[in-house]
C-alpha cells in the first residue's frame, strides 16, 4: 500500500473546486436577508440630512399613529437606557442615535419597527426632526483652523477636533541623515476616501427570546466573536446568553468590521418587542453611513544619496476620520500599520508623525481590503519612491532593486521596528520586467514619443504585513489577536472542522479542508468546513487584514497534528508496536521495519471510539488556538503599461502583470480569485472610485450612480505570475494573500500614468486619476492635488 | 404588501390598494396578491420565497437582481411585481434542470467565477440571456453583456471564462 495521493484527496496545492460554490450557483446561498424568523418585524433607519446641527426637537408621532408600525426608537429612548452611545473598536465612543447633535450627514436619528419594510419606510419619512444648522467640517485644514467649531463637545476634556497625535521612529537620528543626503525628494500625496461597497449591504436579525434571556443575532459581520463581546458590554447581556451567528457574507472587504448602530437598535428592538427584528441597509445608507475607508494626507520626504541609496525617511500623515474614531486599529498603533511602509527596502533612519482628525463627515479609516491602513502606507511609499528616482534621474526598476532588502538579510529588523523575515524581492521584480518586456517598451515608448503619443509604464513592489497578530503586539479592545481550529474526527473518518475566522467569499469552507488533508491524508470532501456561530465555533478574531490563513489557517494545521499523535498512539495499539517504531505517510501510519503493515487514518478513527488502548480518553477530537510568533510578509510586484490621451486625458490600460509571492498556495485557483479582485479594485480606487462632500458636507457617491465601480467592460485583462517563499514560521509555510493587489495595486496605475506625463513638469495627480485631471495637469504642466473639486450648482 | 407576510395590522389592510397578479415563474404559474408598489425583487423573494434574486442597490446599478422577463435580462429590483402579471419570469432556481446543473452554473464553479455568491444569480441570468443570443460570444461582447452587472470579489476575468466555458460546454451539447 503506498501513501494517498495528495493532490488527489485535494490536499494543498489543488486547485480544488469550491464547496461552497454548490449552494451559491443554485441561488440556494444563505445571506442575511434571506433568513426569515416566525412573527419578524423590519426596521428601518431615519438618517439625518445635515452633516452638523443641534436636534431641536423630534416629533414621531405621526409615524407612532400609522398602520402597522409598532415602534420607533430615538435618542431619547435609547438614552433611557442608557445606550445612545456606545463604545468604538478604538478606544472612542459613537452615537447609536442622535441626541444632542448629528456629526455627518447620514448619521442614524431614529429608527422605525413595522410589519413590513415598505410601511416603516414610509413612517421614516412621517418623523420630523427639527434641527439647527451649525457650521460644517469636512476636511483636515479646517477641522484644525483656529477657532474650528467642536465637533466632539459630548465628550469631556475633548477642546479641539484632533483624535491623536502619534509618532514613531528616530527623530533626531533621521534629521541628521536629511542634513547629509544629496537629493531630499518631497512630494504631498493625498489617498481619497473610498468604500469598499460590498454588493451586500449590512444587515442584522436580532431574535431576543424572553423565556430563556437569549439573544441571537444573525449579521453581517466578519468579526462574530468579537461582536459577541462588544453586545455583552453595550448591552450588558450575559455573554453566555449571547448568540452571534454571521451566515453567508455577499463580501466584506473591512466593511463588515465594526459595530454599527443598525445592529445596536435592531437588538434594543427585539428586546422591547420580543420579536425577531430585521434591518437591512439601503445602498445609500450602506455609502452614507458605514465603514469609509483612507482619506489620508501626506507629506513624505527622502533622503537619497547620489548613487540612488535611500538614507532616511520622513512621513507625516493626517487622517480625516470623520466624527467618530470607528474603525478598529491595533490599540498600540493609532494610524494602523503605516510604519510598515518602505519595508521592502533596506532605511536606516526613519520617522513618522501621524494625526487624526474629527470632521463632519462618516466615521471612516476602516482597513479598506488591507491590514489597519496598510494600503494608504504603500501607496505613499511607491509613489514616494518613483518621485525619488526621477528627482536622482535614475530608471525606476533600478532605483528599487538598489534599495531592496537582500534575499540573505533575513530577518531584517525595520527602522521602525517590523521583523521582515522572508522574500526573493529582486526575482519578483526581474520575473514582472521580463514578464512585461521591460526594456522593449520603454523603447517603444521612446519611439512612440517621437510621434506625440504618452506611453507610461508604472511599478509598484511591496511587503507589507499581513496576519495579525502576534499577541505581544496586537490586541483590539485588550483582545488578543490569536486564533483557533476545532477539528472532530468522526469513527467513520470524516470530520467538521470549526475556526474563529469567517469567510467573505475567500472560500474558507474549500481551503481549511484542504489543510486538514494535507496534515491527515483524509480526503477534503470528507471534511465539513464551518464558521460564524459563535455557540460553536472556538473563539476567534474573525476574518480581516488578511488574517485567515496565516492565524486560523495555522491553527487548522496545528489541531490537524493533535489529532495526528494521538492517532500515532492508537496506531501503535493496532500494530501491536511501540510508539517510536511508528512512521507516518500521508493517510497511514506503518511499522518501521516492515512498511506494509500498516493502518490508515481512518482506521486510527474507528479505533479511537471502539477500541482504544487502556488508559486513553476515548474521541478524536481537539482544539488548537494559535498565536503566531509574527506576521507574514508576502510580496508583490506590479507592473502597469498605460497610454494617456494627450488631447483628452483619458489613460487606457495596455498591461498589467502581476508576480505574487504569497509563500506556499494552499489552492492556486482561489489565491489568482483574490489577486485578480484585488487588481481590480486597485484599478477602480487609481481611476474612479472615490467619495467626496461638498461644502455642507453633502456626501457626493451616496449610491451607484454617483460613485463609480468598474463594471467587466473598464476592468482590464490580468497576467498572473508567481514566486514562491515560503513563510518560515508558518506551519504550512503560507502567507497572506487576500489584499496584496489592492494594497500595491493603485501606485502602480498612477506611477504608470506620471511615467507618460515625465518631462511635462507634472510631478503628481492625486488619484482618482480622472481624465479632465490628466488633461489638465497636461494643459498646465501643474500638480493636481487633493480631491477632485465638487460641482454643485452654485460654483 | 398586505399579503406577502401573515400577519397585518389594524387599519393596514383597509387602507392599503392591492392587485391580484398571475405570474409565471420558472415554468410554474404563480398567483399573490400585492400591493401595486411591490417591487418584482421583493415578490420574488419576499413573497414566493425565492431568495436566489438578491437586491444590492437602490439605482439599478448593480444587477444583483437580474432575472429574464419573458426571456429579456431586467433588473428586478427596477419593475414593479404587478408588471410582471400575464408574464414569464425566469430566476437563478429555474437554471439548473431536475438532475444537472445548467452549463452556466458549472462554468462559474469550474472556472472560480464566483467568491462571494452574492452578484452571482444575476451575473449568470445575464450570461444565459446572452448566450441564448448569441452562442459563442467573443470576450468583448461578454464584457459588454455583463457590464450591467458589478462584482466585488473577482475582478471579472474569471466570470468571462466561466461564460466561454459554458459556450463550449452548450455547444458541445448541441
Ligand atoms: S438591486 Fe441593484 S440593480 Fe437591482
Ligand atoms: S462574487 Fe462577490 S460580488 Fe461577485
Amino acid at each position: 500500500m503506498t501513501a494517498v495521493d495528495e493532490i488527489k484527496i485535494g490536499g494543498m496545492g489543488a486547485s480544488r473546486r469550491r464547496v461552497e460554490d454548490n449552494r451559491f450557483i443554485r441561488g440556494k446561498g444563505n445571506y442575511v436577508d434571506d433568513i426569515v424568523l416566525p412573527g419578524m418585524l423590519h426596521m428601518e433607519i431615519l438618517r439625518s440630512p445635515l452633516a452638523h446641527a443641534r436636534i431641536k426637537s423630534i416629533d414621531a408621532s405621526k409615524a407612532w399613529a400609522m398602520p402597522g408600525v409598532r415602534l420607533v426608537l430615538t435618542g431619547e429612548t435609547m438614552a433611557a437606557r442608557n445606550l445612545a452611545w456606545m463604545p468604538t473598536l478604538s478606544y472612542d465612543t459613537q452615537a447609536v442615535l442622535a441626541t444632542d447633535k448629528v456629526r455627518f450627514q447620514g448619521q442614524e436619528v431614529a429608527c422605525v419597527i413595522a410589519d413590513d419594510p415598505y410601511i416603516a419606510k414610509d413612517a421614516c419619512e412621517a418623523i420630523v426632526v427639527d434641527y439647527e444648522p451649525l457650521p460644517v467640517i469636512v476636511n483636515p485644514t479646517q477641522s484644525l483652523a483656529e477657532g474650528a467649531p467642536l465637533i466632539r463637545d459630548d465628550k469631556e476634556n475633548q477642546s479641539n477636533n484632533v483624535v491623536y497625535d502619534w509618532e514613531v521612529g528616530d527623530k533626531d537620528g533621521t534629521d541628521r541623515v536629511f542634513d547629509q543626503a544629496d537629493v531630499i525628494s518631497k512630494i504631498d500625496l493625498h489617498y481619497p476616501r473610498s468604500h469598499p461597497a460590498p454588493i451586500e449591504c449590512c444587515g442584522s436579525i436580532a431574535d431576543f427570546n424572553r423565556a430563556t434571556s437569549k439573544l441571537t443575532v444573525y449579521m453581517t459581520t466578519q468579526a462574530p466573536h468579537i461582536i459577541r463581546a462588544a453586545v455583552a458590554l453595550v448591552a450588558e447581556l450575559p455573554e453566555q446568553m449571547i448568540r452571534i451567528i454571521s451566515p453567508d457574507i455577499g463580501g466584506g472587504f473591512g466593511n463588515k468590521v465594526p459595530v454599527y448602530p443598525g445592529y445596536v437598535a435592531s437588538i434594543l428592538a427585539s428586546i422591547l418587542l420580543e420579536r425577531p427584528v430585521k434591518w437591512i441597509e439601503d445602498r445609500t445608507g450602506n455609502l452614507i453611513s458605514t465603514g469609509f475607508a483612507r482619506d489620508i494626507y501626506l507629506h513624505g520626504e527622502l533622503a537619497l544619496r547620489k548613487d540612488g541609496r535611500i538614507l532616511g525617511v520622513r512621513m507625516k500623515a493626517t487622517a480625516d476620520h470623520g466624527a467618530f474614531f470607528s474603525d478598529a486599529q491595533p490599540s498600540k498603533f493609532k494610524i494602523g500599520l503605516m510604519h510598515s511602509a518602505f519595508a521592502c527596502y533596506d532605511i536606516p533612519n526613519a520617522h513618522l508623525e501621524a494625526r487624526g482628525v474629527y470632521t463632519n463627515k462618516a466615521p471612516g479609516g476602516v482597513a479598506y481590503r488591507c491590514s489597519f491602513r496598510v494600503t494608504e502606507a504603500m501607496f505613499f511609499q511607491e509613489r514616494m519612491v518613483q518621485a525619488a528616482a526621477d528627482d536622482l534621474g535614475m530608471d525606476q526598476a533600478e532605483f528599487r532593486r538598489i534599495n531592496f532588502v537582500r534575499d540573505d538579510d533575513f530577518p531584517h529588523r525595520t527602522p521602525w521596528g517590523f521583523l521582515t523575515d522572508s522574500g526573493q524581492y529582486g526575482k519578483c521584480l526581474d520575473v514582472g520586467l521580463e514578464a512585461i518586456g521591460y526594456e522593449e517598451f520603454l523603447k517603444e515608448k521612446e519611439e512612440a514619443a517621437k510621434r506625440g503619443r504618452l506611453l507610461g509604464i508604472g511599478i509598484s513592489t511591496m511587503t507589507e504585513p499581513l496576519g495579525a497578530g502576534n499577541s505581544r503586539e496586537y490586541d483590539i479592545l485588550g483582545i488578543k489577536m490569536f486564533d483557533s481550529a476545532e477539528l472532530k474526527i468522526h469513527m467513520t473518518g470524516k470530520a467538521l472542522l470549526r475556526t474563529g475566522a469567517k469567510t467573505q467569499g475567500q472560500g474558507h469552507e474549500t481551503t481549511w479542508a484542504q489543510i486538514v488533508a494535507h496534515e491527515l491524508g483524509l480526503p477534503a470532501e470528507d471534511i465539513l468546513v464551518e464558521e460564524g456561530d459563535t455557540d460553536t465555533a472556538p473563539f476567534g478574531m474573525g476574518t480581516y487584514a488578511s488574517r485567515s490563513t496565516p492565524v486560523a489557517g495555522a491553527a487548522v494545521a496545528m489541531v490537524s497534528r493533535k489529532i495526528r499523535a494521538k492517532a500515532r498512539k492508537i496506531a501503535a495499539h493496532l500494530l501491536e508496536i511501540s510508539e517510536e517504531d511508528v512512521e507516518w505517510e500521508l493517510g497511514r501510519f506503518y511499522v518501521r521495519s516492515q512498511p506494509d503493515r500498516g493502518v490508515t487514518i481512518q482506521e486510527c478513527a474507528m479505533a479511537a471510539y471502539s477500541n482504544m488502548p487502556d488508559g486513553m480518553e476515548p474521541g478524536l477530537e481537539n482544539v488548537a488556538y494559535y498565536d503566531p510568533p509574527n506576521l507574514t510578509w508576502p510580496f508583490a510586484c506590479y507592473i502597469v503599461t498605460v497610454e494617456v490621451d494627450p488631447e483628452t486625458g483619458v489613460w487606457d490600460v495596455l498591461r498589467l502583470v502581476a508576480v505574487d509571492d504569497c509563500g506556499v498556495r494552499i489552492n492556486p485557483m482561489i489565491v489568482e480569485g483574490q489577486i485578480m479582485g484585488g487588481l481590480t479594485e486597485a484599478y477602480a480606487m487609481a481611476n474612479m472610485q472615490f467619495i467626496t462632500f461638498d461644502e455642507h458636507g453633502n456626501c457626493i457617491g451616496s449610491n451607484f450612480t454617483d460613485y463609480l465601480l468598474p463594471t467587466a467592460w473598464e476592468t482590464p485583462g490580468i497576467e498572473l505570475h508567481e514566486v514562491e517563499t515560503p513563510c518560515p514560521h508558518h506551519p504550512i509555510g503560507a502567507k497572506g494573500i487576500g489584499e496584496c493587489a489592492a494594497v500595491g495595486g493603485p501606485a502602480a496605475f498612477v506611477n504608470a500614468v506620471m511615467d507618460a506625463l515625465k518631462g511635462t513638469g507634472v510631478r503628481n495627480i492625486d488619484m482618482p486619476v480622472f481624465p479632465d485631471r490628466v488633461y489638465e495637469a497636461l494643459q498646465t504642466g501643474q500638480d493636481v492635488s487633493g480631491a477632485p473639486p465638487v460641482r454643485t450648482d452654485e460654483t | 404588501m398586505t399579503s406577502l407576510f401573515q400577519e397585518v395590522s389594524p387599519g393596514a389592510a383597509e387602507e392599503t390598494p392591492t392587485r391580484q397578479i398571475t405570474v409565471t415563474v420558472n415554468g410554474e404559474s404563480r398567483t399573490a396578491v400585492v400591493e401595486p408598489r411591490l417591487v418584482l425583487a421583493h415578490l420574488l423573494r419576499n413573497g414566493l420565497n425565492m431568495t436566489g434574486t438578491h437586491t444590492g442597490c437602490d439605482t439599478s446599478n448593480c444587477g444583483a437582481c437580474t432575472v429574464l422577463f419573458d426571456g429579456k435580462p431586467v433588473k428586478s429590483c427596477t419593475m414593479f411585481a404587478v408588471q410582471a402579471d400575464g408574464h414569464e419570469v425566469m430566476t437563478v432556481e429555474g437554471l439548473a434542470g431536475p438532475s444537472e446543473l445548467h452549463a452556466i452554473q458549472e462554468g462559474f464553479k469550474e472556472e472560480h467565477g464566483l467568491q462571494c455568491g452574492f452578484c452571482t444569480p444575476g451575473m449568470m441570468m445575464a450570461s444565459k440571456a446572452l448566450l441564448d443570443e448569441n452562442p459563442s460570444p467573443s470576450e468583448d461582447e461578454i464584457r459588454w453583456a455583463l457590464s450591467g452587472n458589478l462584482c466585488r470579489c473577482t475582478g471579472y476575468q474569471n466570470i468571462v471564462k466561466a461564460v466561454m466555458w459554458a459556450a463550449r460546454k452548450l455547444e458541445d451539447q448541441g
